[in-house]
């Protein structure tokens, strides 16, 4: 799908300040953590304290957007969180986040759920309204605090964080020429209402799902726009673990120099609707006018969402000063044992609870 | 606190709303409807004009909270501190993301939104703000 005129005006991201390493979480569960890491191209992941949530994450990272790019919060015409960990069952994370930011009342506002690419739908939903000029700026955020079950494979990737985009028609730091989806119905992870942990199909969750939903994305992308791999500065993919993404990329014919800003879960963790998210902040923060971007999201259940992007002259006066970069994200952080990170995670009941 | 009284309340919890003298520019916070300072109160009323706090301010007092109030078990040991805002007022909250050994006077902190407290596994989630060091750069594990 063509898209015109429409594009970025401002971005930000959060990222919990704490970390646990593999080799942490390993010496519980009796596996050489170190090597399941290495396995995963996992370093660290975030971990939320227990007063952060998919609301306060997003309200962070929605505000630095707000700041950076100046943006009065009543031109914001649609608000949409994109999270398979809304705090509440039944009551909108978007209501919260838009009331903790000025926008409320004059706004439309909902909570997506896709998996991991709930941030991505919500991306291209505010583009179709900004581009209708049904609305001024739509935002799009993907949050989460994402949690494995103890001894999973997934509790050494699971993180916090999330990234919050302010869609608009301009000026615009990166615009938006393309979208593209690629969707089936694929069993590869999913979490029943009222189940605290989610399920994986295992292996399943490699070829038939992930791989294939996001090489078949970026290849449709890549031929409606008459691009291929060499024409993009810069390229980024949902990231599960760090080594799916080096994968994917390779197998479309990317290098790992066009995919070192794109991959942040290496010392994050897997951020879930934040991650592509993210990685794209990562890329912004870095990006020169004219670069050309390749973003192509992945939720479970499947679809992928994929993104062309050029970077505009707008980004050599976009004003950073606001918030966290994310390459200090990736560097900073104060680690914890698991048994600060069980009690923050609350994974450690206690009486009467 | 009831559900009613918090959501009354969002607008301060949420956003640092406050109010200013447009007479003698002094900032209120929580926002005030009259100016208690200027000698004559009547001239301020319905002038007072509503503004937001930046989030940024200094420790002015503090102290390490190891008796968890209701709720707060998992955050032992903790910082509840007095706040001077940069615009004047000051707010109590608590200093999160920082080692309580680390808080001093004069630390410079910024507002971060946060969970305050949760009535219950199945009750409403109350969120406002606190406050965390205004920069660190911890090292990475
Ligand atoms: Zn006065």
């Amino acid at each position: 799908m063509k898209a015109a005129g429409v594009g970025i005006v401002s971005y930000g991201t959060y990222v919990p300040r704490y970390r646990i390493t593999p080799d942490e979480i390993g010496k519980v569960w009796g596996v050489d953590g170190k090597a399941m890491g290495k396995n995963l191209n996992i370093h660290s992941k975030s971990v939320p304290s227990p007063d952060e949530d998919t609301i306060t994450i997003s309200t962070e990272a929605l505000r630095v957007a707000i700041a950076r790019g100046k943006i009065d919060p009543r031109d914001i015409g649609a608000l949409y969180v994109g999270s398979e960990s809304h705090p509440y069952a039944v009551k909108p994370t978007a209501t919260v986040v838009a009331q903790a930011i000025g926008a409320t009342p004059s706004l439309t506002a909902a909570d997506f759920e896709f998996a991991c690419k709930a941030g991505t739908a919500a991306i291209q939903v505010c583009m179709g309204m900004v581009s209708s000029g049904m609305i001024k700026y739509g935002v799009a955020i993907g949050s989460d605090t994402s949690q494995g079950a103890p001894g999973d494979a997934l509790e050494y990737s699971a993180s916090a964080g999330g990234g919050a985009f302010i869609i608009g028609k301009g000026p615009v730091i990166a615009r938006i020429d393309a979208t593209s989806s690629y969707t089936t119905d694929t069993p590869d992870f999913w979490r029943r209402e009222g189940q605290r942990y989610p399920s994986h199909g295992g292996r399943f969750t490699g070829e038939p799902a992930f791989f294939r939903h996001v090489t078949e994305c970026a290849k449709r992308i890549m031929s409606e726009q008459g691009t291929k791999p060499s024409d993009y500065q810069y390229v980024v993919f949902h990231q599960p673990n760090g080594k799916f993404p080096q994968r994917a990329g390779k197998m479309l014919g990317f290098t790992d120099d066009q995919m070192r800003y794109g991959l942040v879960t290496p010392y994050i963790g897997n951020t879930y609707s934040g991650a592509a998210l993210i990685g794209l902040a990562n890329v912004l923060d870095h990006a020169k006018p004219g670069d050309h971007v390749l973003v192509v999201g992945y939720g479970s259940g499947a679809g992928s969402d994929a993104f062309d992007i050029t970077v505009t002259d707008e980004i050599a006066t976009y004003d950073r000063s606001t918030g966290t970069p994310v390459q200090e994200s990736l560097e900073s952080g104060t680690p914890l044992t698991y048994a600060v990170y069980a009690k923050f995670r609350g994974k450690i009941r206690l009486s009467g609870s | 606190m009831s559900v009613a009284r918090f959501w009354r309340e969002t607008l301060r919890r949420y956003n640092l709303g406050a109010s200013k003298c447009p007479d003698c520019e002094t900032v209120f916070f929580p926002p005030r409807p009259v100016c208690p300072r200027c000698a004559v109160h009547r001239k301020s009323i319905a002038k007072m004009e509503p503004c937001q706090l930046s989030g940024h301010g200094k420790v002015y007092s503090y102290t390490i909270v190891h008796e968890a109030a209701d709720g707060f078990e998992m955050q032992v040991p903790y910082v509840l501190a007095m706040v001077q805002m940069s615009e004047g007022p000051m707010l109590t909250g608590q200093i999160v993301d920082v080692e309580p050994s680390q808080v001093k006077e004069g630390l410079e902190v910024k507002a971060s939104f946060r969970k305050l407290r949760e009535e219950g596994e199945g009750g409403v989630i109350h969120y406002g703000y606190k406050f965390a060091p205004a920069s660190q750069a911890p090292k990475a594990p």
